[in-house]
Parts: C-alpha cells; structure tokens; sequence
C-alpha cells in the first residue's frame, strides 16, 4: 500500500494523453510562434526567402541558438522609437479603444439593463438577438456600414431628406467611424457579461430599498450599478483588449490619417514586406496588451471561483 | 430489582460482541488527508457481513470521505482497506464489489429507468435475456415498473430516488453504499423509504453502509452506528446504547435532545455517586461509579424525557432524586410538550412529558412551581 | 415591482436591437436593388444572386471556405473538448496555469498578432502555405472557443453521475463515450457551429497563413470591398447571413422545445406525485 500524501488524482494513460494533446497542440501552434515573432523582430530584413537574416536553423543545436543570439540586432527597436509613426499608432490605438469602450457601454448597458428587466418569457429570445450579430461575418457587419457612411450614402440621404442638414457630413473615413464600427461590432460582447450579471441580481433587493423609503434612480445608483461592476469590467476588458489590436474597422471605415496599430502592422508585413518591423510592432503589441489581459484573466478566475 | 438496560433494537444480530467473528469490511489505521486538511484520521473499523452499518456526523466529519475510499473514489494516504478478506489498494472503482447510492442519485440522465437499472449488468457483461429478468424484478421490488420506459427528468423525487436504489442492488454487490439516501426527499416518504430500506436488507441478505447526518435516520435503520467527528470515531454501538450511554458530551449533544449538568464528584460508594451541581443547587444521586476522583468536575448528561414534572410531589414515585423548580417556557409539540424550568438562579432543565391523555386536571403553566424529579439511572456521568 | 417593462427599458431595447439590425436589413435589401448604384434604390431584381452564380472565382472561394471550415471546426472540436475536460477535471499538473492562460489568451489576441506568429512558423517549419496551414491556424484559434463553450456546459455536470457509472463496473475511457459525451453534446455541438462560423468569417489569420491556390471568400470579399460597395458583395454576404442566422435559429428552436418538453415532463412528474 502507497504512503506518503497522494494529493493528485490517480491518472492513467488515457488521462495523461488528454492532457498530452491539446496541450502539446497549443505549444507548437500558439506559444512557439510567439518565441519567432520575438526572434524575428532582432532580425534585418534582407531581400532573400523568407526576407528575413539571419535565419533559424535548429539544425545547428544550442550552439546555433547562441548564435543567432549573438547576431541579435535592435535596430527594428531602435526604428520603432525613432519614427513616431510607430507610437503615434501606439497611442491613437489605446485612445481610440479606450473611447470606443466608453461609448459601448453607454449604449451597451441601457440594453442590458433593458433585457435583464424584460418579462421572463422575453429575455431567451432577446438574448438570441444579442448573440446572433455575433454569429454573422464580422467582416460583412462593417462592410455594412460604408453604404450608411459615405457621403452620398444613406445616413446622408436621410438626414438631407429630412431637412436636418443641408450639406452631406462627412464620417466615412474619420475617426468617428471607427468608433462606430467598434462600438457596433463589439456590442454583444459588453452587453453579454452585463447582462449576466444584471440578471442574477435579485429583485426583492430593490423592492427592499423602495420599502426603505429609497426612490428608483437611487435604487439604481446605490444597488443596481455596483453590484454589475464584474459584469461592467467584463465586458470592457472584453471591448477593449481586441480593439486595440484591431485591422478590419479602420482599414475599412477609417481614414488615412486614422492610425491603428493592427493596420500598421498589416501595412508593414503586406506592403512593405518588412516582416522583422512587423514582428518588433507584434512585440510591443503583445507588452502593451499584456497588462489587460492578465488583469482580465484574473478577474475571470475569481469570478469563476467565486462561482464554484 | 436489578434493571437492564433496553435489548436489541432492531433484531437479534451483535457478531461484533464475537471475538471470532471475522469482519466482511476492514478500515484497518486509514488516514487521509487533502493537502493540510486531515478528512479521515487514523482510523480503524469493522463492519460484519448483513449488517446494516451508519457513518453518522456533521459535514466535514470524514464520513463521505470513508465511503469514498471503500468506493475506490479516494485513495487513503494511509493505512488499508480490506474487503472479504481483499486489499482493495489498486483496486479502480469499476472493479470493486461494491455499488453506491447516490445523494444526488446520479442518475443518467439520457437513459430510461430500464436502461439505468441495466447499466451494471451490462459492463459485466450478462446475457442479455438475464438482464431483463434481473432488471423486472428490481422494478417489482421497488414499485417502478410503471416507470420502466421513463427518462429520470419524468419522475418525481420519490421515484427517482427509488431507481438509484434498484440501479446499485441491480448487481447484488457485496456491500450497499448509502450516501445520505434520503437526503432530498420529505419528512414522511423518508420515514417509509426507511422501512422499506431495512426490508431489502433483510430480504437481500447483503451488508450496507449508510452514512447519514440525521441522527433519527441512523437510529432508524442501523445495527451500529459509528458517531464520527473530525475524522476519527467518537463511539461507536447499537442506537440504544449510543442514546442512552453516551461517552461523551459530543455523542449526547449530537444525538438527541439531553440536559448536560456540570457538577462537583462529592462522594464515592459502591453503590454509586453522588455530584454537586457547580451551581449548588442541588444534588444529584446516581448509580454509576466514576474514574473521577472527589472534587473533580464532570458533565452529568441526562435525557429530558427521564425527568418527572409535577406540582409538588410527583405521584408514583419513589425517585430519590428531586429539586424545586419554577416554569418559563412550554412547547407543545403535540406528541409531546417540552418544559423548560429554572432550578436556582443559572441552571434551566429541559423536561418532555407525553401528552398521554387529551384532558388533565391541573395543566402545568408558566411561572407555575413545580418538581422535578428523576431515577438514579436516569443519565450518566460524563468525564470527556 | 413594476407591472410591466417602463417605457425607458422599452425604448433603450428598441434602440439597441435597431442599431443592431439595421444595417444588416438595409445590406439585404439593397442585394435587391436594380440599379449598379448601391444607395439609390432603382426597383427590385434578383439580377445580382444571378451574376454570382456566374462568378467562378468567388464559388471557388466559397467551396475552399467551406472545406477549410468544415475540417477545422471538426479538428477543432475534437481538441477544445478535450481541453475543457482537462480543464474542468484533470485537477492539477505540472504547467496548469500555463495551459489555461493558452486556452484563454487566444479569445482576446489580436488576429493580427495570431496570424503574424503562426506565418512566421510556418515559414521556420519550411512548410508550404495554404490550405492547410489556414486549417491549422484555425484550429488554433477555434478550439478556444470550443474549450470555453464546452467547458460551461460541463461545470454544471453532477461529476457523481460518471463516478456513478464507474462504480457500476465501467471503466473511465468508456464512461466518456457512454455517459460524459452524450450528456454535454448540445455544448460539443454549439461549440463546432461557433469553430465553423468563426473560420468561416476570418479575414485576418487567413490572409497571414495563406498560400497561393488557396483565397477564402472572405478574402475575396475583402479585396472587392476596398474597391467599393457593389450589389454583387451585397448579395455575396445576403446569402452568407442568411444561412448563418438560419442556422443559429433552426438550433435555438430545437432546444428550446427540447427544453419545453422537459418542463412539461418535470411538472407532470411531480404533479402525479403529488
């Protein structure tokens, strides 16, 4: 008979082989490609296949390894801090997610809100329609957007039409489009988490603050808001984190002067072929995001301890 | 007239009062500890063959947790586990002669009853004509066969507990794990389901272990029951003996209602002791001897139905032990009532009287004096 | 509280789902349209569902979609339930922590950054790019999706229901199949129509980890619109939302009356009870 403490679970060799597979699949697939984007970005870009010096070559060992570490340049660092195109987009990146999560959950939580207080037989279907955007092409869904947008598009006809103004505005290709697209595209991410959490608050909670003698929008200011704060940050971090990195809205919806990191590093790695460039944007991409993604993780995991 | 104490509960069965019995389930010195936390803590227990054995305690008093080792579902840090003679170490649960009832009965949700209750006998690999007079005669033993097509979410309570039962006897295993059976059904089915309970033992001829936190349930059903508090066994004996002789403050505290009264050793005699309230207030006579030397304090633990209340003289009795008391509180529960009365200034009694008859001359009321007196036997003198 | 929705939770849900909706609405109407010009309605006509049949290329593009969708999702899946189950049952083990933060990080990465690593991989791996290298980066990203969906649906699993089944002599691989799997099937099925729409829909991790031979509609898509609204592209993405939201309507029915029976079954249960 075994001694000694025996905390772990008793795992035989299927049970080893569950963890074995998705396991080894996300190392070679996501977290090695990480460790070449990082290797990369010390590179020169050369005009050879791949365009990039000097090359990896495992074949070498260590002794290769150390190598190619001794070749490491920081010249892709260097350019990066030189030309402020790069932390101009840095910046406008974090402002323009920064503002568009602030207006998704201006408009976000009155729906949420909305359908956490709809009658019971309602809140199935409209949560359906929340998700289902979800479900459609998200290209499709900004794409949508520019026959709205253009000048001589639909908001405009409309608003011509209406007498409101008298000169087309112009939106399509500004900022102001981007937070649109962002907004639109990112609703049912912020409204999901808020709605969970608006949901699962109990009633009889403001009932017992009307019998205390408080008015409904102090209800709502006292109980109702800080009890969906998890749902708020949720839901945030949710809009914020992929915004920033985001390609498709300002290349589509933007202007040239809209700068976005995603769309810089496309414009890097697609146009100008520059792939070590690319790879040092990926890089301090990756720093930058780091931060929110830990904090969102760690907010997740109380949440689901909490749970538990 | 020298008195007995109450026999043999449930039937005439005590193999455990046999030096040479030989136990059908060991526990021999198992500890098991998750992390720092210590469930199970050196423990050592003998189950005999066809006995009907309860694991009674708190939650977190190890009780699941010992089931669970000799389900094969923990493995104990120390120690082994024997049944019918076996170590079970290294034995996976799917191989183990044993079957357990559910609390939350586990069902599988997908399957019919038929199909639930079918499940064991086909990992065994039986015929398939066996299994379906295996599984009739678990529908007929409990009442299910107008159920036999129904899925689990189409049975009430009742009735799903029902299946879970005839699933874990569908395989005659060698021992009946019973975790909290009864757990989620009401007051009344769970008084029958417990009679029908010991029926099947006694027709199955099997051994189980039940482990409960309703002390009624254990009383109930059990041969001997094992009162377990932070893993290790505080007393283990048939109901009776575990009621009416507690050796703790814990068991009698834990089971049932008792009145616990400190008080002072004052003398010691062949016959038996005498104590002192801490208080004072009275004296108290009893049969038992002690291992307490005079002066030291100890807990006298008596039940609330071996007290007499009275105006004045309790009639019919020759009790030597009485004291002056004044009624504040009564409960009438019906069957009973409960009188709850101040003796001196700290001490307050707890008497339950059977409401015997529907009419009585002179009611007991609040603030009313009265006496109260019990037997020299009434209770027992409690070191620990 | 109150008797019925107040006219606020009214308006901000009317608002909300227009918003929504709209545009949409207003794409699929305007595949109907007459004239070339995109926001000036010039009657109906189905002439531009017609003209895409012609278009060779971008049916090539659906079917290569359509494949790479169908292999990875199914790749996928396989995967992100075998990692929801590590996830909710394997208990600890040596890099945990590490493994959970890769299930998790890939839901908020940007695609730019997903797709600029797995190219770069590829291309240390010396493999030739294409079609399989998409279906490999999609597996990646979408057995994520899958391990979370999969894994919420097994959290609330009664675990007692697979000890339940070992006790009665089956051993752990077969408990899976017979008990574990068709028990969390509805999730293991919404988590491959969620991996087959998300590859479906990808521009960005498609257009790193691509080849020549191998454009995906929603590249094709890509490259007409940066040229400019045109019916055609209307029509392109009417079909696609189209079968996407029938598809996602036709499940929800499904379980909604599952669901319904069940109650039904549950009441008449306990109603004959007693």
């Amino acid at each position: 008979m075994s001694t000694g403490t025996q905390d772990k679970p008793r795992r035989s060799a299927g049970g080893w082989l569950l963890i074995a597979l998705p396991f080894l699949w996300l190392t070679v697939f996501f977290l090695a490609p990480f460790f070449m984007v990082f290797k990369i970005s010390f590179s020169e870009v050369a005009v050879a296949i791949p365009p990039y010096l000097p090359t990896f070559d495992l074949s070498e060992g260590f002794a290769g390894i150390r190598e190619a570490f001794s070749t490491f340049s920081f010249d892709n660092y260097k350019w990066l801090a030189q030309d402020d195109l790069y932390w101009k987009s840095y910046l406008s990146s974090v402002e323009i997610a920064a503002i568009s999560t602030l207006i998704t959950l201006l408009v976000g939580y009155p729906v949420a809100y909305g359908m956490a207080r709809a009658p019971k037989a309602w809140r199935p279907t409209l949560l359906m329609l929340i998700i289902l955007p979800f479900w459609t092409s998200f290209l499709i869904r900004v794409y949508a957007w520019i026959g709205i947008l253009k000048n001589e598009g639909l908001l405009n006809q409309f608003l011509l039409w209406t007498g409101i103004i008298d000169q087309p505005l112009i939106i399509l290709n500004t900022n102001l489009a981007v937070y649109i697209g962002i907004v639109y595209s990112y609703l049912p991410f912020l409204v999901l988490p808020l709605y969970a959490s608006l949901e699962k608050l109990d009633v009889s909670l403001l009932e017992a603050a009307s019998d205390l003698g408080c008015p409904p929008w102090k209800a709502f200011w006292n109980i109702t808001l800080p009890l969906s704060i998890p749902g708020v940050i949720a839901g945030s971090f949710l809009v914020f984190i992929p915004a920033v990195g985001e390609f498709v809205i300002p290349d589509l919806l933007g202007g040239s002067n809209t700068l976005m990191i995603g769309k810089t590093l496309w414009v890097e790695f697609f146009a100008n072929r520059d792939w070590p460039v690319s790879s040092a944007v990926a890089v301090i991409l990756l720093m930058i995001l780091v931060i929110p993604i830990v904090l969102f993780q760690n907010q997740q995991q109380k949440a689901a301890e909490k749970q538990a | 007239m020298a008195k007995k104490p109450i026999g043999p509960v449930r039937r005439a069965f005590s193999p455990w009062d046999d030096p040479a019995a030989k136990p059908f389930i060991e526990f021999r010195n198992v500890t098991k500890r998750f992390g720092d936390f210590t469930a199970v803590d050196n423990l050592s227990l003998k189950i005999y063959e066809r006995e009907f054995f309860a694991l009674l305690g708190g939650s977190g008093c190890g009780k699941t947790t010992m089931m669970r080792m000799l389900a094969g579902f923990e493995t104990p840090t120390e120690g082994q586990i024997f049944l019918d003679g076996q170590d079970l170490a290294g034995v996976p649960p799917y191989k183990r002669p044993t079957n357990m009832m559910f609390q939350s009965y586990a069902l599988f949700p997908h399957m019919s009853v038929e199909a639930n209750i079918a499940f064991g006998l086909k990992q065994d690999g039986m015929a398939k004509t066996q299994i379906a007079e295996r599984v009739a005669e678990m529908l007929r033993l409990t009442k299910l066969e107008p159920f036999a097509k129904r899925k689990p979410h189409q049975l009430s309570g009742g009735q799903r507990q029902r299946v879970a039962l005839a699933r874990s006897l569908a395989k005659r295993p060698k021992v009946l794990l019973l975790d909290e059976p009864l757990g989620a059904l009401d007051r009344k089915l769970r008084e029958e389901t417990q009679f029908e309970l010991m029926t099947l033992q006694e027709e199955l001829k099997m051994t189980f272990l039940i482990v409960t936190h309703d002390q009624e349930e254990a009383m109930t059903v059990a041969d001997r029951i094992a009162v377990m508090d932070a893993g290790k066994i505080i007393q283990m004996a048939p109901p009776a003996e575990i009621y009416e002789t507690p050796n703790s403050k814990f068991v009698a505290d834990f089971i049932g209602d008792v009145n616990l009264i400190e008080a002072k050793v004052e003398e010691k005699s062949a016959h038996g002791t005498f104590l002192q309230a801490v208080t004072g207030d009275f004296r108290i006579d009893t049969i038992q001897e002690t291992t307490a030397a005079v002066g030291d304090t100890v807990w006298y633990a008596m039940r609330p139905e071996k007290i007499r209340i009275a105006h004045g003289e309790a009639p019919g009795t020759n009790a030597v032990n009485r004291v002056g008391a004044e009624v504040w509180d009564i409960a009438y529960l019906g069957d009973i009532s409960i009188f709850h009365s101040r003796v001196g200034e700290k001490d307050t009694l707890r008497a339950t009287v059977a409401n015997i008859t529907r009419l009585v001359e002179r009611p007991i009321a609040w603030d009313d004096m009265v006496v109260l007196s019990w037997e020299r036997d009434a209770g027992v003198i409690l070191t620990a | 509280m109150r008797s019925g929705p107040s006219w606020f939770n009214v308006t901000s849900l009317v608002l909300g789902f227009s918003f929504l909706y709209l545009p949409i609405l207003l794409l699929v109407v305007f595949s109907f349209n007459e004239s070339r010009l995109v926001t000036v309605w010039g009657g109906f006509s189905t002439k531009w569902y017609v003209e895409l049949m012609k278009n060779q290329q971008l049916i090539d593009a659906a079917i290569i979609t359509l494949k790479v969708a169908f292999l990875s999702a199914s790749i996928a899946t396989v995967l992100g339930t075998m990692a929801a189950l590590v996830l909710v049952r394997s208990g600890r083990f040596w890099g945990r922590s590490l493994f959970s933060g890769m299930i998790f990080a890939p839901l908020v990465m940007p695609e730019v950054i997903l797709g600029l690593s797995l190219l770069l991989l590829f291309v240390a791996m010396d493999q030739s790019r294409g079609f399989w290298t998409i279906i490999l980066a999609h597996t990646t990203f979408t057995m994520c999706y899958v391990a979370v969906v999969v894994q919420s649906r097994l959290v609330g699993f009664d675990k007692s229901i697979e000890e339940a089944a070992e006790d009665l002599g089956c051993p752990p691989a077969r408990t899976f199949f017979l008990i574990t799997l068709p028990i969390i099937l509805p999730g293991v099925i919404a988590g491959w129509m969620l991996a087959f729409t998300l590859s479906l829909d990808d521009l960005v991790i498609a257009s790193f980890t691509t080849g020549p031979g191998a454009t995906t509609l929603p590249m094709k898509i890509y490259s007409q619109v940066r040229l400019g609204v045109t019916p055609e592209i209307n029509a392109v993405c009417t079909i696609l939302v189209v079968l996407v939201t029938m598809g996602v309507i036709a499940a929800s029915i499904l379980t909604k009356r599952q669901q319904v029976q069940r109650e039904r079954d549950e009441r008449a249960a306990f109603g004959a009870a007693g």
